[in-house]
């Protein structure tokens, strides 16, 4: 597979990361190189293995299904920039989203 | 008598239980080492008035016949984990400012356990690296140098600052990470023994994530004796954590017996790598001698799908690691920069937030899992993960503990590597296939490089059999008597 600047500047923008334009022919190098290392992975024969999804062989404990926690607005906010406090609503503040 | 600083965790612990010694004086003695070694960089964060309330707390403790497992001992915390009321960067920008309003678990145990926090160590960025080089607060010098040059050298990575806070002595032991190496390659690199439990060992909750599936805690210490100690304070099941096991943590000391007759171990043929120095495998076969005069046999045994280990680790760690970060977009903490629109403050804050090795991670790990690719790298690299996990099943089948070297080479000067992604992550090609099969593994200090740099020996573990991997490094350590100490530190 073979990277180009479009490429990677889609993938920046999924990952919501901003990347100068000057930056992305160095970009596009580094990634094309990783990827195309990786790709020794085709070698492996792969035929009937199931994809392993856990590192230990565990059955996902269940639990009653009930609040263990909460109740901590402030805390929550305490480390958000420009949050409007519990007092006058508690929320976080984002760029006006809906027009 | 050694310096205070020099005691073993044993050491101290046993004197603060006669009242030989108190724990101010011991965390005093660590809080002044830690106000000269500042040119290494270990920490971010020095925390010393918490550290000596911490110790005054203990030493009443201690006085009404308290005898916690760490009781009085003071411990660098990585910066991973997250420490209620002292900031928590995880070594990155985007993480400005964050003092967490509640407390890991491992940490929490730890402090249940009677340790003192000297302060957080510092790391690779999202412990993404091998050299701890990709610290937003800068690199950690390695206490050790070259015979006859005074270049600064990496402490490997990322659990960089933990490890050379330990081998410097300002800190008895440390908490650090291993998502494919972290813990045992700077363990390695400083002449320490670092320990990743088996997957599952140690709650992560309250750990800044990097690959969930992969991510473990594990000590750093100067002998086998002090992460056995540390590893049983650290253990044991959390709620708050699905993936942590319910089984009842054993006292790791008892494991300590010194007697290795008949015990099996393997040598995996495929860790015979190309260019790897000759004295990293004269080192290996000094490992198997020692485990042979201690009566262990030797199995030559494959793990024929080693080689495709790190680029296995190399999609799985970037797409977990790409799903995980995406939580740091400037809204509820951390750094935030401000954009015309809401995604525009979001491509900001993680533009600057995130340095360069950890955006390339991202890049990859988003580029694999994002449509049409999802099965062609990500599901390939899962089933070649089953494959490698199996080598190690079958292994099993004809040895009790596998022996290899931990790293392919000793420390290297900063800025080395620095040019080529591929170089640097090949430091972890013997620690990767570990993480992946989810299985325990060890490094040992076992001797010293031509140019007088530690080495060490790599012991990996069944499942959830961290005992006999602390019985046979028990039996490395008494055999290598390794007592060299870095230049840098006095005495």
């Amino acid at each position: 597979m073979s990277l180009d600047k479009a490429t990677v500047a889609r993938i920046a923008t999924l990952a919501r990361i901003k990347v100068a334009d000057r930056d992305l022919d160095k970009m596009v190098g580094e990634l094309q190189h990783i990827i195309s290392w990786v790709e020794q992975l085709n070698a492996v024969d792969t035929t009937g293995i199931e994809p392993m999804t856990s590192a230990v062989e565990v059955t996902l404990p269940m639990r009653e299904d009930k609040v263990t926690d909460g109740g901590c607005a402030d805390k929550i906010l305490a480390n958000a920039t420009e949050p409007v406090s519990v007092g006058e609503g508690g929320f976080f503040t984002v760029p006006k989203v809906v027009e | 008598m050694a310096t205070l600083i020099d005691l073993t965790i044993a050491e101290a612990r046993d004197a603060l239980r006669q009242r030989k010694l108190s724990s101010r004086e011991l965390t005093q003695a660590h809080v002044d080492a830690m106000g000269k070694a500042k040119t290494l960089n270990a920490y971010i964060t020095e925390t010393p008035d918490k550290a000596l309330a911490m110790a005054e707390a203990s030493d009443g403790r201690l006085k009404s016949g308290g005898t916690a497992a760490l009781e009085g001992i003071p411990l660098a915390i990585k910066d991973l984990f997250c420490t209620q009321g002292t900031l928590t960067t995880a070594a990155s920008h985007i993480l400005d400012g964050f003092t967490p309003p509640y407390e890991s678990t491992v940490t929490a145990n730890l402090w249940k356990a009677g340790a003192v926090m000297l302060g957080k160590a510092n790391l690779d960025e999202f412990a993404m690296g091998s050299s701890n080089t990709t610290s937003y607060y800068g690199p950690v010098h390695n206490p050790w140098r070259r015979h006859g040059d005074n270049k600064p050298l990496v402490p490997g990575g990322s659990s960089g600052g933990s490890a050379a806070a330990v081998a410097a002595r300002i800190a008895m032991g440390a908490t650090a990470t291993d998502t494919g190496g972290s813990i045992r390659q700077p363990a390695s690199f400083c002449g320490l023994v670092g320990l990743k439990p088996t997957y599952g060992r140690c709650s992560r909750w309250g750990i800044v994530a990097f690959a969930s599936s992969l991510d473990q805690a594990g000590p750093i210490t100067r002998t086998v004796r002090d992460a056995a100690i540390m590893l049983g304070a650290m253990a044991g099941h959390d709620e708050k954590d699905s993936t942590s096991v319910p089984r009842p943590v054993p006292d790791y000391e008892n494991a300590l017996i010194g007697n290795i007759k008949g015990l099996k171990f393997g040598i995996p043929k495929e860790y015979r790598v190309d260019g790897m120095p000759a004295e990293i495998e004269k080192l290996w076969q000094q490992g198997i001698a020692w485990l042979k005069d201690a009566g262990a046999e030797p199995v030559d045994i494959s793990l024929p799908h080693t080689k495709y280990a790190l680029p296995c680790y190399y999609i799985i760690a970037p797409a977990e690691a790409s799903s995980n970060l995406a939580r740091y977009d400037g809204v509820r903490f951390g750094l935030r920069v401000h954009g015309e629109s809401l995604d525009a403050m979001y491509e900001n804050t993680r533009g600057e937030g995130f340095g360069e090795e950890v955006r390339r991670r991202v890049l990859i790990g988003t580029y694999v899992l994002s449509a049409g690719y999802y099965d062609a790298y990500y599901l390939k690299a899962q089933r070649v993960r089953a494959l490698i996990a199996r080598d190690f099943t079958d292994a099993y089948k004809k040895c009790d503990v596998i022996l290899t070297p931990t790293t392919p080479s000793a420390a290297f000067a900063i800025g080395e590597k620095a040019d080529d992604p591929i170089a640097m992550y090949l430091n972890d090609v013997f620690t990767v296939p570990v993480n992946l099969a989810g299985l325990p593994g060890i490094s040992v200090p076992a001797g010293l490089s031509a140019e007088g740099l530690p080495l060490g020996l790599h012991l990996i573990g069944r499942a959830f059999d961290e005992e006999t991997l602390f019985r046979v490094a028990g039996v490395i350590e008494n055999a290598a008597k390794f007592t060299a100490k870095p230049p840098t530190v006095g005495g």
